[in-house]
């Protein structure tokens, strides 16, 4: 039995690899706050942060060194305990949720039986950040806006997990790394391609991004949930909204896109760089469309949810086990 | 080793966050302790080798039932004390529903005999080979198929209970119906009009639809006439205004 084996060893190598992962990921994040502001000026034909090192690539620095020298500003009504907690739970949650998402075959911190799960529970978890804050800042707007999250949230991810209900009924299995392999022959995207679109678009909601982005909606209720919030406790916030957005796009990519899998069996020994790229994709269609439509109204977005992609999403599991029995394709005999 | 301390750690912790959810003052710290006990039972399921249902109670109860919960409860304006008035009265009732209850449970956790097959089948592991989601799958589509449906029919009843006794379909809001939006076309709405210079604007012939229909402007947010006080009235006199 080697050191690594017991119980100290599993641990020193566990917070290794948690380091391995967290680390570029931070980086990544960092560089996605950047990645928005320059795409959206290239959408409005600006140039975008351009002063701050060689093309601004040192603007997300910049940013995060004047969030941390500035004032934690608590307002006097506030719930102090939660209102310095909620940050803390929003940016945790969307760093533990990382650590069952497999980057290549075998590369998962934890590669659990019951990934997806784990995914969706976390992600379900997401509100809660963002409850505590409205209601612990003591302020009408911020309180408005917490309800709002609340309510779209709690919508969307009913559509989610049926979505997510028959990629497992295809896939056969709930664990990610087995869910990627089922992806040889054809990505899931293709045979799913109306529930690829109803769980990218769930995503938007999810993460609170335009052009679902209510709980914040600056023309409405200032700035929502985190009006009362400044400095770290704020980027706390920011950051955890950009690695949701991370997440998201990683669930997609496991889920639909084939994870490490190479387009074509091109190059297939780049599983990572397949991975972070397909991951890139999906993050700038995350920021084109908030370039491109305008916020929907709260009744539209609640109509969305349930009139149309919970219905949606409820047939299409229908249509897929009913395919799936009648040609004697499931994945598991039944 | 491991298993054990962290038995123990998730028990304790959870029997805390239990006594702080009906000993707290503050009803919104109950429903976070309420969270963090659902958080610890999870851990004991993970222990106790249950990961479906660990994960199952996070997203069902903490995902889902304790939004609202938190939801409900910051919304309301409990006053504690006016809660806390009749104590005084009330104390001897309900000290001895408690005395009631608490024999109720000795006796029967005094005489709980549990059969010796329940007790073998009791610590029973999941079949070897099979993860726990499979075995419990296995189980509940086929042996306890008609249980696990009735479940679902008296949570159907349940769902459909709560929408009939909320919805009212009231006739003052105001409802977007999108396929009357989409089934418009320009030539309902717009009409383009060449203008005489300096002649104003012809009031009197300019296309209003449903005008004349009070019941229809009432339940329709896109008559134009409800933008701007753009009334039949101001319009009369808005040549004159300019």
């Amino acid at each position: 039995m080697s050191f690594w084996d017991t119980d100290p060893g599993h641990l020193i190598l566990v917070l290794a690899e948690a380091l391995a992962l967290l680390v570029p990921l931070l980086i990544g994040v960092a560089y996605l706050t950047y990645a928005e502001r320059k795409v959206l000026a290239a959408i409005q034909m600006r140039r975008g942060p351009n002063v701050v090192g060689p093309f601004g690539l040192m603007q997300p620095f910049a940013d995060a060194l004047k969030m941390i020298m500035k004032e934690t500003v608590i307002p006097s009504g506030a719930n102090r305990a939660l209102f310095l907690f909620a940050p803390m739970l929003t940016f945790g949650l969307a760093m533990i949720a990382w650590a069952v998402i497999p980057v290549n075959a075998g590369w998962a911190i934890a590669d659990i039986n019951v990934g997806v799960l784990y995914l969706f529970a976390i992600s379900s978890m997401g509100v809660y950040g963002i409850i505590i804050a409205g209601w612990a800042s003591n302020s009408k707007y911020a309180f408005l806006g917490a309800l709002r999250s609340a309510a779209q949230m709690v919508s969307y991810e009913v559509s989610m997990g049926f979505v997510i209900v028959s990629v497992l009924l295809v896939a056969g299995s709930l664990n990610l790394t087995a869910i990627v392999e089922a992806q040889r022959t054809v990505w899931f995207c293709i045979p799913l391609f109306p529930m690829f679109i109803i769980f990218f678009i769930s995503t938007l909601a999810e993460t609170n991004r335009s052009p679902f982005d209510l709980p914040e909606g600056e023309s409405e209720i200032v700035a929502g949930f985190f009006v009362e919030y400044s400095s770290m406790s704020f980027a706390l916030f920011f950051l955890g909204e950009y690695a949701n957005m991370m997440l998201m796009s990683g669930m997609t990519t496991i889920l639909f896109l084939g994870g490490w899998l190479a387009p074509f069996g091109i190059l297939p020994m780049l599983g990572p760089v397949w991975f972070v790229l397909k991951i890139c994709a999906c993050l700038f269609v995350f920021i084109w469309v908030r370039g491109t439509f305008p916020r929907y109204r709260y009744d539209q977005l609640m109509r969305l949810g349930w009139k149309v992609f919970l219905p949606a999403s409820l047939l299409w599991l229908v249509i897929t086990a009913g395919v799936l029995l009648a040609t004697g394709t499931l994945p598991v005999p039944a | 080793m491991a298993p054990t301390f962290f038995f123990y750690l998730f028990s304790v912790v959870l029997v805390l966050c239990a006594a702080m959810v009906v000993s707290s003052r503050n009803p919104v710290h109950s429903v976070l302790f309420l969270i963090g006990a659902f958080f610890n039972a999870a851990g004991l399921f993970l222990i106790a080798g249950a990961e479906f249902l660990a994960f199952i109670l996070v997203i069902v109860y903490v995902g889902a039932v304790a939004v609202l919960f938190l939801f409900v409860v910051m919304m309301l304006d409990v006053d504690f004390e006016q809660l806390r008035s009749g104590l005084q009265r009330y104390l001897p009732v309900g000290i001895a529903v408690g005395v009631l209850l608490l024999a109720e449970l000795v006796s029967v956790l005094v005489g709980w005999h549990v059969h010796p097959a329940a007790t073998a089948v009791r610590f029973a592991p999941a079949p070897a080979g099979v993860s726990n989601t499979v075995a419990l799958g296995e189980l509940v589509y086929t042996k306890y198929i008609l249980l696990f449906q009735a479940a679902g029919l008296v949570l159907l009843v349940a769902m459909i209970g709560a929408i009939v006794l909320t919805l009212r379909d009231r006739r003052s809001s105001r409802h977007q119906r999108i396929a009357v939006q989409n089934a418009r076309v320009p030539g309902e709405t717009v009409e383009l009009r060449t203008m005489a210079l300096g002649g104003g604007v012809p009031v009197a012939d300019i296309l209003r639809p449903r005008l004349t229909q009070p019941d229809a402007i009432d339940d329709d947010p896109l008559e134009p006439t409800h933008h701007g006080g753009h009334h039949p009235a101001d319009a009369h006199h808005a040549p004159e205004g300019r």
